[in-house]
């Protein structure tokens, strides 16, 4: 199953518009996509309240995953999501 | 047919129109088990329900703008999550009824907030919030919140809490009425930051049902129903010339025979600046700074406290800005600042007491202040709250000069600090006194009980002696006396208080026009004799009629 470990590079973490935007995206793929923190179990990435008690703050790993066609673009574009600054864009 | 309710009057000003309530948040029916075809129809409801939600805050957060869209739009994508809805799905599926399935789906989600801590447990409320809202949704329930009836109305609550004003939008909501509440309950405070009339502690408001019209005075503290026309028209007449006279007099507060007053304004978060600071006024005579510890799991940074003070300190250039610290205990709990298991916490680690038990919190917000304040124009002053003796005084202030903060104060909400005023005000550089604490420790009466509310008037002569004390301390110190509670807002009060050798008044925006007019109209000698009179009255209602039959 295609998966990639990425840094969350948002200063406040994976929380407030970094985790809505990343959600938002999620739910646009055509494939279902998981996101888990050192060993722990993935959650939905398209669910808000999963990803906030993921409680990823800026600098730690997440792994993405995801299966079927169109798995590896979906990864790739959320990827970019997560190790981007998201709270520079105001 | 007319009817007359009577509360506690806040604010000096009439509303009519029609009343829109606040509903409270949904009790949760008696458990019941569901089974079967029912199951499957109750889990599509809870669906449905979420679904709903996540519209009313999509279609809420379209019609918002910045900070408030952002949390509405969060909140909308928390209601239409898939894994709440399959979770609260489950649950119906396994046999539990749709509110507790909801109830309890929410607050698995709430547990795992809480567990990952700092922001992400900021955001339980909002997820409280949503699980009344889709309670309510699947019972058919009023929704719970702000009422949005698409018109400008009367807002009828049984009490409001600072969450919910801080949503509320002065362009539609007329006039406040709660059942509960007194006259410095979070209401009142807020009813004369909007400028708005208000009348609390109203128990007949219970009757009063959505788009019943209403005219609500203030001043008189009295709800009218159904009034008549001309009653409503005369009141509205009433209105335009009280606007018109505050508007009169312009520039720094002082007598007709030149005695100055300063006029201050309180402010109490930072979205409250822009108007503030556009009112016509000396500065700040109180700068609350709870707002930027409130709703956190931790202390906020020095850097994000400094960048919050230089807001105001610019807003300010060139005025006095006195800061309040940090005022936490008590009505204004901090995870972080406050004990749990205290008995009384009005007379707990509260106020300056705080920075005894934890002095990184005073010393981090003293240097914030100090950084601020570093190039601006801005007079920074700074205060702290609940001096009880002398020595706390001098402490605090020693603290603000290691700091190079010169000018540090007390405030007077103790008795023991107003009967000792002396020795307080020789230990720093100015008093101000919080009149709404001053009435709570000196009559022992709760201020949030609206039951108690004549105790805590504050045309209490008793309450009117400690004032006088700390007045007269300042004087023979050469400190100024200033006064910051809702006793500076109300104009005949505030010339009682200039009697009695307070130097300056600090009120809501939407106050200092009256204020000011009466100053100006009245030397310092009709001020003295005003205040002789209230001192020399029995009770706060003789005190009051006397001063107001003395003005005419």
């Amino acid at each position: 199953m295609p998966q990639r470990t990425v840094t969350v590079g948002s200063r406040s973490g994976l929380h407030a518009r970094p985790a809505s935007l990343f959600v938002q995206a999620a739910a646009k793929q055509p494939v279902k996509v998981t996101v888990a923190r050192d060993g722990q179990p993935p959650v939905d990435a398209r669910s808000l309240l999963s990803v906030l008690a993921l409680g990823a703050q800026h600098g730690d790993t997440v792994v993405l995953a995801a299966e079927g066609d169109g798995a590896e673009t979906a990864i790739e574009e959320l990827a970019a999501l997560i190790a981007a600054d998201l709270d520079a864009k105001e | 047919m007319t009817a007359l309710m009577t509360g506690i009057g806040v604010g000096s000003g009439s509303a009519a129109g029609p009343v829109a309530r606040m509903a409270p948040p949904p009790a949760l029916p008696a458990p019941r088990t569901v089974a079967g075809a029912e199951a499957a129809a109750e889990a599509a409801a809870v669906r449905a329900a979420l679904c709903q939600v996540a519209a009313d805050m999509e279609q809420r957060a379209a019609a918002a703008a910045g900070a408030a869209a952002e949390v509405l739009c969060a909140q909308a994508l928390m209601a239409a999550d898939p894994t709440l809805a399959d979770r609260a799905a489950a649950l119906v599926l396994d046999g539990t009824d749709g509110p507790h399935a909801l109830a309890a789906a929410f607050g698995e989600f709430r547990a795992g907030l809480e567990a990952a801590g700092g922001y992400f447990a900021e955001r339980v409320a909002d997820l409280d919030d949503l699980r009344d809202r889709s309670v309510a949704r699947l019972l058919g329930l009023p929704m719970p919140g702000l009422p949005d009836p698409g018109h400008p109305y009367v807002l009828v609550a049984d009490d409001l809490a600072p969450a919910d004003t801080a949503l509320l939008d002065p362009a539609t909501v007329l006039a406040l009425v709660t059942q509960r509440g007194g006259p410095t309950s979070h209401t009142a405070i807020l009813a004369k930051i909007l400028g708005l009339p208000a009348v609390v502690g109203c128990q007949d408001a219970e009757r009063l049902t959505d788009g019943r019209p209403v005219l609500v005075d203030g001043a008189a503290g009295t709800v009218e129903a159904d009034p008549r026309p001309e009653t409503v028209a005369e009141a509205a007449a009433r209105e335009e010339r009280r606007r018109r006279q505050a508007a009169r007099t312009r520039g720094p507060g002082r007598t007709s025979d030149g005695h100055p007053v300063k006029l201050l304004v309180n402010l109490g978060a930072l979205h409250e600046l822009p108007a503030a600071a556009a009112a016509d006024s000396e500065g700040v005579g109180l700068f609350r700074t709870e707002f930027l510890y409130l709703d956190r799991a931790q202390a906020p940074s020095l850097e994000e406290q400094t960048a919050a003070y230089r807001e105001v300190f610019t807003a300010f250039a060139g005025r006095r800005v006195v800061v309040r610290t940090l005022d936490a205990g008590a009505d204004k709990p901090l995870p972080f600042a406050t004990a749990p298991d205290e008995q009384n916490p009005a007379l707990g680690i509260r106020g300056l007491r705080t920075a005894t038990r934890d002095p990184e919190l005073l010393r981090t917000q003293l240097a914030a202040i100090a950084k601020a304040a570093e190039g601006s124009t801005a007079e920074v002053w700074v205060m702290a709250p609940m001096v009880s003796v002398p020595e706390e005084a001098a402490d605090f202030a020693a603290a603000a000069r290691a700091h190079g903060l010169r000018t540090a104060g007390a405030m007077v909400e103790v008795p023991a600090a107003a009967l000792r005023a002396g020795a307080v005000a020789r230990s720093c550089e100015f008093l101000s006194i919080g009149t709404n604490d001053l009435a709570q420790y000196a009559f022992a009466a709760d201020r949030t009980l609206g039951s108690l509310a004549a105790l805590l008037d504050p045309w209490q002569p008793a309450l009117l002696d400690l004032i006088r004390m700390a007045a007269q301390a300042g004087e023979r110190h050469g400190r100024p006396v200033g006064v910051c509670g809702e006793a500076a807002a109300d104009p005949a009060l505030a010339l009682v208080l200039t009697g009695l050798g307070v130097t300056s008044l600090s009120a809501a925006p939407s106050c200092l026009g009256e204020v000011r007019a009466a100053l100006a109209a009245h030397t310092l000698d009709d001020c003295r004799r005003l205040a002789d009179r209230a001192l020399a009255a029995p009770d706060a209602a003789t005190a009051r009629a006397e001063v107001l039959a003395t003005l005419g």
